[in-house]
């Protein structure tokens, strides 16, 4: 069964830009783009919710539907 | 799928004031997905806090919030819930609120064993005021007011809690973000006094000053020093140096329940009568 | 079928009135000379399903009874000179947030410890200065036992009318003595309910001016939900620092109260008509004041008693008026001149102040009065 992938909404009005997401994704999809979080590599996304659960300001979203 | 804080949230708010990595929306989002997990109602839960970074939390919530002055969270929280026992009542704060100028409160909520959850954010720092020590800013580190180094030794909050008679003592921190929600939910449930303690971070004002380059670092910190008491059991003193013992580190549900014990004044008054 | 009669002690008596007004929660702390209200209400209060809690210190007593009180409770505490000064910053708290809640405070003999068993009327400044920052202050000075119990009352029902905190500040004399108190039936006296929401939780605001400048007050628990801070605050509770809003709503807070004197200010007029020496005076003072005043009328002097019954907001306008018509004002306090401030203010020099400043411990006696009185050219 071909694996769905999730989307991943980063809403930079709320993003601070403190690399928590990025740095504890274990399958290194995120990165910083300039002073935001941004999605680097959808495909290697696991949907662990790692970044969704440690992002201190509700500044991104793993929607999995 | 991603989970609904929003339903939560009171609409607008965000982003809140906590700066760039503060774990302080780390455990704001614990307590929602316990609140979430316990379906408590809205209406019959008070959030109550102090005054510091930490004690703007309840601004963000959508149920009775009540952000008191400095020191004095458990001291109203205690009004709340003597009035109305049949209120959720939470109290948040952080660690200078909860254990320097509210200490007498707090190790008074805690002897009464009044059916409240306290959520103490210790960063051991006074963050708002910009970084004064805290009295659970460790001996020899650095802050505003401690620029040759911290010359007093710190509070163990979950000791504090424990010998002045809480029944429900825990320790999380804000990098083991999914188990805070379950410490929270378990204290909720516990009746009596309950006190979750959530070791923070603070990058602005801590962070800079202690040689941590980042917000990173300081969450690699806490995943570090923290211990799970039960693998505690199995380490041997020397192993256990300066680490933190996390998860439920005492629980005692034989000690009555504060306002169980005030219903029955009330009965022998009446029945005196 | 006649009333029920009790020979009450002051502090006794204002636990009952307070009973009477509704009062379901207080918070307290033991202190001298006003633990007896503590006590009366630790007995009464269970008897009715009322709740009775001796906090930590005075500051848990005046944040208990904030935090009961927005879950909808009528909360008392009383308290005397040192508890009071440790009360000063909740009850600026009560007055930001807007809480209805009565203060009952016994003067001692101050500052600091003072002398506890001693009578004094220094803290009166305290109810209104005591805190920082511009707030209401509503402050009831009792001079009976029967007065106590009734101002009890009555602070309650401002308490709820102007949903700001209310003082009650007996000396100890008329706290500690016992004198015969006539009960009023259930219903004789009015008795204000809190002022509760017309609106729906959802459209709910905690300080909504739209009904004037007293909102309604929903309770915690209630099916509403709303914030409360001490930071300055808009309309729905949450903080601002807009200037605008803040300049405004720090002057509804204070005008809800002013605005309101002729309705709050309550005095008794003894002898006035044709006064030319006017004594004025508050509390246990009044009564040997009323003593020199009788003699000095013997004496062919035409004194008479203008009595402060609310000492906050201070009676500015009959004391204006008096001053045009006297020849000089007599003040006998128990306290180095406090009122004496606020009667120089409102005589504004149309009469000479007279004081007579008693802080030894001791009640000013009459004849002091009257040799006062006879200074008076």
């Amino acid at each position: 069964m071909e694996k769905t992938l999730p989307k991943i909404e980063i809403i930079e009005k709320y993003c601070k830009g403190c690399h928590i997401c990025v740095e504890f994704c274990p399958k290194d999809v995120l990165e910083m783009k300039g002073f935001y979080a941004s999605v680097k590599n959808l495909e290697a996304c696991i949907k662990c919710m790692q970044c969704e659960l440690r992002c201190p300001d509700f500044a991104i979203k793993v929607i999995t539907e | 799928m991603a989970f609904e804080y929003e339903k939560y949230l009171r609409p607008g708010k965000l982003p809140h004031i906590w700066c760039p990595g503060c774990g302080h929306g780390i455990v704001m989002k614990g307590l929602i997905r316990a609140m979430d997990t316990l379906k408590l109602k809205k209406e019959e839960t008070a959030l109550v806090s102090g005054i510091g970074c930490a004690s703007r939390l309840p601004g963000y919530i959508d149920c009775c919030t009540l952000h008191t002055a400095h020191g004095r969270a458990a001291a109203f929280a205690t009004g709340v819930k003597l009035a109305k026992p049949e209120m959720n009542v939470i109290l948040v704060g952080g660690d200078g609120d909860g254990t320097a100028i509210g200490g007498n409160h707090f190790i008074h909520a805690c002897r009464r064993n009044i059916n409240m959850t306290y959520i103490i954010m210790n960063n051991y720092i006074y963050g708002m005021t910009g970084g004064q020590f805290s009295p659970c800013t460790p001996t020899g580190h650095k802050a505003s007011t401690t620029p040759y180094g911290n010359p007093d030794p710190g509070f163990d909050i979950a000791k504090l809690a424990i010998g002045a008679g809480a029944t429900f003592v825990a320790r999380g921190t804000a990098f083991h973000a999914n188990q805070i929600d379950k410490l929270i939910v378990e204290a909720i449930q516990h009746k009596g006094f309950s006190v979750v303690e959530i070791l923070d971070d603070c990058p602005t004002t801590y962070g800079r000053r202690n040689k941590y380059k980042s917000v990173i670092e300081m969450m690699n910190r806490l995943k570090e020093v923290a211990v799970p008491v039960k693998a505690a059991e199995k380490m041997t003193a020397e192993q256990l140096q300066g680490k933190v013992l996390t998860g439920v580190l005492y629980k005692d549900e034989t000690k009555p329940e504060y306002t169980a014990e005030y219903a029955k004044v009330i009965e022998r008054a009446t029945a005196a009568k | 079928m006649s009333k029920k009669v009790a020979f009450l002690q002051g502090n006794e008596a204002a636990a009952h009135g307070a009973l009477y007004a509704g009062c379901n929660f207080f918070g307290g702390y033991p202190i001298t000379p006003s633990t007896e209200v503590a006590e009366v209400m630790s007995i009464e209060l269970p008897k009715i399903g009322g709740k009775f809690i001796q906090m930590e210190d005075e500051i848990g007593a005046m944040a208990a009874i904030l935090g009961a009180s927005l879950a909808g409770s009528k909360v008392l505490t009383s308290t005397s000179g040192p508890g009071l000064s440790l009360k000063q910053e909740l009850i600026g708290y009560g007055c930001i947030a807007e809480i209805p809640c009565v203060v009952y405070n016994v003067m001692r003999g101050g500052p600091s410890t003072g002398m506890p068993t001693g009578p004094s009327q220094s803290d009166v400044m305290c109810a209104k200065w005591g805190t920082h920052g511009d707030h209401p202050a509503i402050c009831l000075t009792p001079a009976s036992v029967q007065e106590t119990y009734e101002e009890v009352i009555r602070a309650f029902n401002l308490s709820e009318k102007y949903r700001t905190p209310v003082m009650v500040m007996p000396d100890e004399i008329v706290a500690h003595m016992r004198e015969r108190i006539v009960f009023p039936e259930q219903g004789e006296i009015e008795v204000v309910p809190r002022k509760s929401p017309t609106v729906p939780p959802e459209q709910y605001k905690p300080y909504d001016t739209s009904f004037g400048d007293v909102p309604p007050l929903a309770a915690f628990g209630s099916g509403y939900k709303f914030h409360v801070t001490g930071l300055n605050k808009m309309q729905d509770g949450f903080p601002t620092t807009k200037a605008e809003i803040v300049q405004a709503e720090e002057e509804r807070q204070v005008r809800k109260v002013d605005a309101n004197i002729d309705d709050i200010v309550t005095f008794e007029e003894y002898l006035l008509d044709d006064v030319e020496v006017l004594v004025v005076a508050y509390g246990s003072t009044s009564r040997s004041a009323r003593y020199a005043v009788n003699i000095a009328r013997e004496q062919g002097i035409k004194a008479g008693m203008f009595r402060i019954k609310t000492f906050w907001p201070f009676p500015d306008k009959q004391i204006k008026a008096l001053a045009g018509r006297v020849k000089g004002i007599v003040i006998p306090e128990m306290n180095l001149g406090m009122c004496s401030l606020e009667l120089e203010r409102c005589a504004q020099g149309k009469a000479p102040v007279l004081g007579i400043f008693r802080v030894d411990g001791e009640p000013i006696n009459p004849d002091q009065i009257l040799d006062k009185i006879k200074e008076v050219k």
